[in-house]
């Protein structure tokens, strides 16, 4: 284990920081709200020769993510970032990042998608792109999206993974949020994510290789078994990495966060920042001696459903929150919630009352009181047996 | 009430949403007063138009101040929805207001398809050369050396000449001013929403908070002489050589 250096940054400066330790040769972005400080204080870093990076500030996200694509096929170790219609103008290029099988790392500050607009946080952009291919990890906090950085680029280029990883934190409430944030040696960084060999790439002219060429009815099936079953036989490796970081940076990195589990009859799940929102609850329900837990993924895709379904298996009722809506699932549920029933299903649990709580979407507040009413419907739906609406809302007006 | 006055203007805004979200000494709050006396001076109503943005400061400047039919659209694509409203009903006056950022970078596809297209819409640009909104980052139309949030060691690309880029590709008006010139500005909007066809004026709009502050133009003043200052008329610049126009911006109108 290495000391960490703490410092008060916000989380998109504890990203920046993260790329300047990294030190990846490209990296191409545009500006977008609540992203701009991570690219502007990574320019800062280009600009004082800090890093050896080649930064191009370009005309847009579907630019920067090509770019990003054309470095990455190249050899190089490519992060950019961005958030909501800025990831929504890449999604052609994320298909392509992660069929070419190429490690990039994108920081996502979330933000709500137009229409209407709004730049505030909801989950709506990466949840959108949760079945394009890529790794997707959730910070809570502006330290945990500094970690993820970090892991994010060891996961990418594991040569038995080799898939673009999505890591993502809150806008503006972690984003633009200061806190302390341990940061750790330069030169342990740069021992942990050590120096990227592709396999292959372009320019190597002793060895050319042709990508993203045309695939039809003959092997295109064939690509995306193998693509699939890269991100199916991902998890392992990606826990080896999270244990491999908790040793050099003595913070916890499952990637299940458990609070309370152990016995816990009534359980939250959630993402990213709200989760430490419902913790604060969590505790000072315990301490009037109620069973009360907390789960949070750090990793999203690919789905961590057998470490969620062993701690939850065993709740009286359990309550997902999802800060985007899934529009035309069952009663417009969140990805979250679809994610957990369909494994709750598959591993023959079905009698866990199990509801979804739509919250903070555009960036409305989620505050103590509203996970009190969530806790309360739980203990409410188990004494009753009666399960009630299947999706509600938190802090809604209507 | 004289057409073209405060008083006669405030009835095409909505009041109700002053004040502004623009900075102090912002140049946007300028245009967006020329482009209603343009109007009002015409004598049209603005029931006759629908007013297209994007995403930028210069993209609020319709978007919810004038009371009109408004669609905030996303970064970049206002060209393209306005293709799509004027197809619909060419009755309808469709202008675009965007700023450099929104019409020239991510929108420049939109920009030169129009252009070559001939649709009969009105563009307005905002330029203030600079991405305003983020924070102040280098766009496509920021000056050579100039400093930015993104280029702390002076820009070492090469700005768009819009005016340039969208003559050639077939615009049939063209025209550059600044908001210190204000009244040739109104003129030159008025000219450019009779124009049937694809009209462009580029407004050179000051930003002392994001773009002046970096490049020693900390104040409103600072930016509206330096406009006075660098912009020379067409006549005028036929009669210099490339040293004396190297620093200098040519105003007026290129193709009419």
């Amino acid at each position: 284990m290495v000391e960490s250096k703490y410092m008060p940054l916000d989380g998109a400066n504890a990203v920046s920081q993260a790329m300047r330790q990294i030190n990846p040769d490209v990296v191409a972005a545009y500006p977008i709200t609540p992203q701009t400080a991570v690219v502007q204080n990574f320019s800062q870093y280009v600009a004082d020769g800090l890093v050896d990076t080649e930064f191009v500030p370009v005309e847009s996200e579907h630019a920067a993510m090509s770019a990003c694509v054309g470095a990455s096929a190249a050899g190089a170790r490519v992060m950019t970032a961005t958030a909501a219609n800025g990831l929504a103008l890449m999604w052609e290029m994320l298909y392509i990042a992660s069929g070419m099988r190429l490690p990039i790392v994108l920081t996502v500050v979330n933000r709500a998608l137009s229409s209407p607009l709004n730049i505030h946080c909801d989950h709506s952009d990466s949840m959108g792109a949760r079945d394009s291919g890529w790794l997707q990890l959730y910070a809570e906090t502006g330290q945990e999206a500094y970690d993820n950085t970090i892991k994010a680029i060891r996961i990418a280029e594991h040569p038995d993974i080799l898939l673009p990883v999505m890591s993502c934190q809150d806008g503006f409430i972690t984003g633009h949020g200061v806190e302390r944030v341990g940061i750790l040696p330069d030169e342990a960084v740069q021992e942990f994510v050590g120096t990227y060999h592709p396999k292959y790439s372009l320019l190597d002219t002793d060895h050319p290789v042709t990508m993203g060429a045309w695939d039809f009815t003959d092997y295109y099936f064939e690509h995306k078994r193998q693509q699939t079953e890269a991100m199916n036989n991902a998890l392992p490796i990606v826990k080896q990495i999270f244990r491999e970081y908790e040793e050099l940076s003595g913070r916890p990195q499952s990637i299940v966060d458990m609070w309370g589990m152990d016995d816990a009859d009534y359980a939250i799940i959630v993402l990213a920042s709200t989760a430490g929102t419902t913790r604060t609850v969590a505790r000072e329900w315990r301490a009037r001696g109620i069973k009360v837990g907390v789960i949070k993924p750090r990793v999203y895709r690919p789905f961590p459903a057998q470490e969620i379904i062993e701690a939850i298996k065993n709740c009286k009722a359990v309550a997902v929150l999802d800060r985007a809506i899934s529009f035309g699932t069952p009663l417009g549920a969140g990805p979250l919630f679809t994610d957990i029933t369909s494994a709750l299903y598959n591993e023959g649990i079905t009698g866990l009352p199990v509801v979804d709580y739509i919250y903070g979407l555009g960036g409305r507040d989620t505050v103590p009181p509203m996970i009190e009413s969530v806790y309360q419907d739980l203990q409410e739906i188990a004494a009753t047996g009666e399960r009630g609406a299947l999706v509600r809302y938190l802090g809604l007006r209507e | 009430m004289n057409p073209g006055t405060t008083t006669s203007i405030k009835r095409m805004i909505r009041q109700e949403v002053f004040p502004t979200p623009f900075c102090p000494g912002c140049g946007h709050g300028i245009l967006l007063g020329a482009i209603l006396r343009a109007i009002d001076e015409l004598g049209w109503s603005m029931d006759e138009f629908l007013f297209v943005s994007g995403i930028g400061c210069g993209g609020w400047i319709p978007s919810p101040h004038f009371a009109a039919d408004t669609l905030h659209v996303t970064h970049g694509r206002a060209i393209a929805f306005a293709t799509g409203a004027k197809l619909f009903n060419p009755e309808l006056k469709v202008v675009v207001i965007g700023g450099d950022g929104d019409l020239a970078s991510i929108g420049g596809n939109h920009l030169i398809h129009g252009a070559r297209r001939n649709i009969d819409l009105t563009v307005i640009c905002a330029n203030n050369m600079i991405y305003g909104m983020t924070g102040g980052q280098v766009t496509p139309t920021t000056p050579h050396g100039a400093y930015t949030m993104t280029t702390p060691q002076g820009n070492p690309e090469r700005p768009f000449d819009l005016c340039q880029l969208v003559a050639a590709a077939g615009a049939s008006y063209v025209a550059r001013y600044s908001v210190y010139h204000v009244r040739q500005l109104i003129r030159s909007l008025k000219r450019a929403l009779q124009h049937p066809g694809f009209s462009f004026v580029e407004v050179l709009s000051s930003c002392p908070v994001q773009y002046g502050r970096r490049n020693e133009l900390r104040s409103p003043v600072a930016m509206l002489n330096y406009f006075r200052e660098h912009c020379v008329p067409i006549s005028r610049a036929h009669t210099m050589d490339s040293a004396e126009l190297a620093d200098k911006i040519v105003i007026g109108e290129f193709v009419r």
